[in-house]
């Protein structure tokens, strides 16, 4: 890996880079909603850190979930569900869909771990394919309607989230909390095993750790922090639909992490600006949104495998350096 | 009128049919998918989106040059075939030797970038491609009513998987596919030009799927969203039969076909995920799959 490879003052550039950057976005994103139409912020927040989320498990884990989207349009509707029927605050709508999504991981993870590689991949697909089916069958969803109107309601009973710049502190709030938390997962005694399973899945099983719950685990965390996202977003847009559940999903989240860079905290956010950004400015125009993201996906993964802060990671701190494909 | 397990046979029968022709489709596309892997170590995810190029083509010299089904049939397959060749020439030959996973990622770009072409000119909705005048009609077999083309789906794919078994298990080029999927580095060694060998074997699977694709046009409307519902089915059939094996990959194409018609007759709201279900049921029993030998 770059890092272990990088001589210690780059160690330090490098640090040092992602606190300025750090310190900028934030700044940025709270000045953002001044200067940005806000609900284009919110959407890019929310898929920010789906993508972060998903990023925790390849980037950190090496393991390519196809499947997210069942977490994110999941957790979407069981947020939706819990505030418009059942009439619960948004906090509590919130916290169903991130431990619905987390049960929901739990269950799908624990057939796809079963297999590794390629076989991963398609098992979450197919699974998730199937929750896609369930959800069109199941009434609790409203089929091909979707869970509309969904009230966004008093945070805590006190703040008024249908005040513009109210609920887009609090998407903001969530967003950081969230990264934060992804951010110590990966750096914390856990994250290492995870990246040890990444790098040599037979040599950390050697060193005695079970990598099957690893993974699980790994997988769980991963699914919760996209249903957080995918919650965030049922209470931003008012709505949860199929979309949401929909194979492409996964396939984005995959992008905004490829083209970001996979294995990078940065990356995704950024891949996840860049993708969102790109849908909107092609959603007034004529040309389809697919060919573009397909375009994208082939140019990244032919050329531009480390994603755009990988590459900047390895032009500018480890330059002349070795390729890691 | 006679019943079988409290439904009328007709109907029974019928839904066995369905899931038949669904089978011969999981076999000719999971089968392209295994010999892909074998060789290449990529997953495929473009095979969808050449099983609709397939179909398209035919529908297309149809509509454009007038060319009917029968010289359809031989065309298709050539110029998916030919696609594939170019895309692995250009694209998959230089993705070999990093982690499989890119080879996926690179055929599901390919795959959006295929379906949104063809959605941008023909919209989602069908086309209708009429049968063939000689298989128009249908038999009677006594017991129930085939229409023809329908059983000749059946015997075609039959046909076309006995035949590739045939080829790949049999022959001189099968016996050198094989090698090159245990070792291609030996294989090399001993003369045989195997970079060549790796192209060929995707535009085959490429051709496989395009084959499925025409075949499959009569059945199912034209329509640009064929082959991505059905992609994500034949990955389910891929894991449970391992693709260890070509034969593995034909026999449970047919058999989770006709368990998806069976389930369609006994509990229809089933019927869309009893193929997830039965992969998720295998997972825990043989997570190698049923024919599978790798863990």
């Amino acid at each position: 890996m770059a890092e272990m490879t990088l001589s210690e003052a780059r160690v330090k550039t490098s640090a040092r880079l992602e606190w300025v950057l750090i310190a900028i976005g934030i700044v940025g994103l709270l000045a953002a909603p001044f200067f940005i139409y806000p609900i284009f912020m919110m959407k890019m927040l929310c898929f920010a850190l789906f993508a972060c989320a998903f990023n925790l498990l390849l980037g950190y884990t090496g393991l390519l979930s196809f499947g997210h989207a069942a977490f994110f349009g999941g957790a979407a509707y069981f947020t939706a569900h819990a505030i418009k029927v059942w009439g619960l605050p948004p906090e509590v709508g919130i916290l169903v869909g991130l431990v619905g999504a987390a049960l929901l991981g739990l269950v799908m993870g624990f057939f796809a771990i079963r297999r590794q590689g390629i076989y991963f991949a398609m098992i979450t697909l197919a699974l998730s394919q199937m929750f896609f089916f369930f959800c069109v069958q199941a009434p609790f969803t409203g089929g091909e309607d979707g869970l509309q109107g969904v009230p966004r309601g008093m945070l805590f009973g006190l703040v008024d989230l249908h005040v513009p710049l109210n609920i887009y502190y609090f998407v903001l709030g969530v967003f950081l909390i969230g990264v934060f938390a992804i951010w110590r997962i990966v750096n914390s005694p856990f994250g290492m095993i995870l990246r040890s399973i990444r790098e040599n899945e037979n040599r950390a099983t050697s060193l005695g750790y079970s990598v099957a719950n690893y993974k699980l685990a790994a997988f769980v965390m991963s699914a919760a922090l996209s249903g957080l996202a995918g919650s965030l977003k049922a209470i931003v847009f008012q709505f949860a639909t199929l979309t949401d559940v929909a194979w492409q999903m996964s396939g984005e989240v995959i992008l905004m992490a490829l083209l970001g860079g996979i294995g990078t905290m940065v990356g995704p956010i950024i891949g996840a600006g860049l993708v969102v950004g790109l849908q909107n400015s092609l959603a007034t125009s004529d040309f389809p949104v697919t060919i573009a993201t397909g375009l994208i996906f082939m140019v990244c993964v032919l050329i531009f495998r480390r994603g755009i802060v990988g590459e900047l990671y390895a032009r500018v701190l480890n330059p002349g350096g070795s390729d890691k494909g | 009128m006679t019943m079988i397990f409290g439904i009328p046979v007709q109907a029974f029968l019928g839904q066995l049919l369905v899931g038949l022709i669904n089978g011969s489709f999981y076999a000719m596309l999971s089968l392209g998918l295994a010999i892909i892997f074998g060789l290449l170590r990529v997953i495929n995810f473009a095979h969808g989106a050449q099983y609709m190029l397939g179909a398209f083509v035919g529908y297309l010299l149809l509509v454009h040059l007038g060319i009917g089904y029968w010289p359809a049939l031989i065309i298709a397959p050539i110029i998916v075939g030919i696609f594939g060749i170019v895309i692995e020439r250009l694209a998959l030959s230089k993705l070999y030797d990093i982690d499989p996973l890119y080879g996926l990622l690179f055929t599901f770009g390919l795959a959006l970038v295929i379906e949104g072409v063809f959605r941008y000119y023909y919209g989602v909705s069908g086309n209708p491609y009429s049968v063939p005048a000689l298989l128009a009609g249908g038999t009677n077999l006594g017991f129930m009513f085939l229409p023809n083309y329908r059983g000749w789906v059946v015997v075609a794919s039959l046909a076309v998987c006995l035949g590739t078994w045939f080829a790949i298990e049999k022959t001189r080029l099968g016996a050198y596919l094989r090698a090159a999927t245990e070792n291609p580095r030996l294989v090399q060694a001993f003369g045989v030009n195997v970079p060549l060998l790796l192209t060929l074997t995707y535009g085959l699977g490429s051709a496989l799927a395009g084959l499925a694709g025409i075949l499959a046009a009569p059945v199912y409307q034209v329509s640009p969203l064929m082959g991505s519902n059905l992609i994500i089915v034949v990955f389910a059939v891929v894991v449970v039969g391992g693709m260890g094996s070509i034969m593995g990959a034909i026999v449970t194409g047919y058999m989770l076909g006709l368990a998806e018609g069976l389930t369609k007759v006994f509990y229809p709201e089933a019927s869309s995920i009893v193929i997830f279900v039965i992969m998720a049921i295998v997972l825990l029993v043989r997570p190698a799959g049923l024919f599978g030998k790798d863990a």
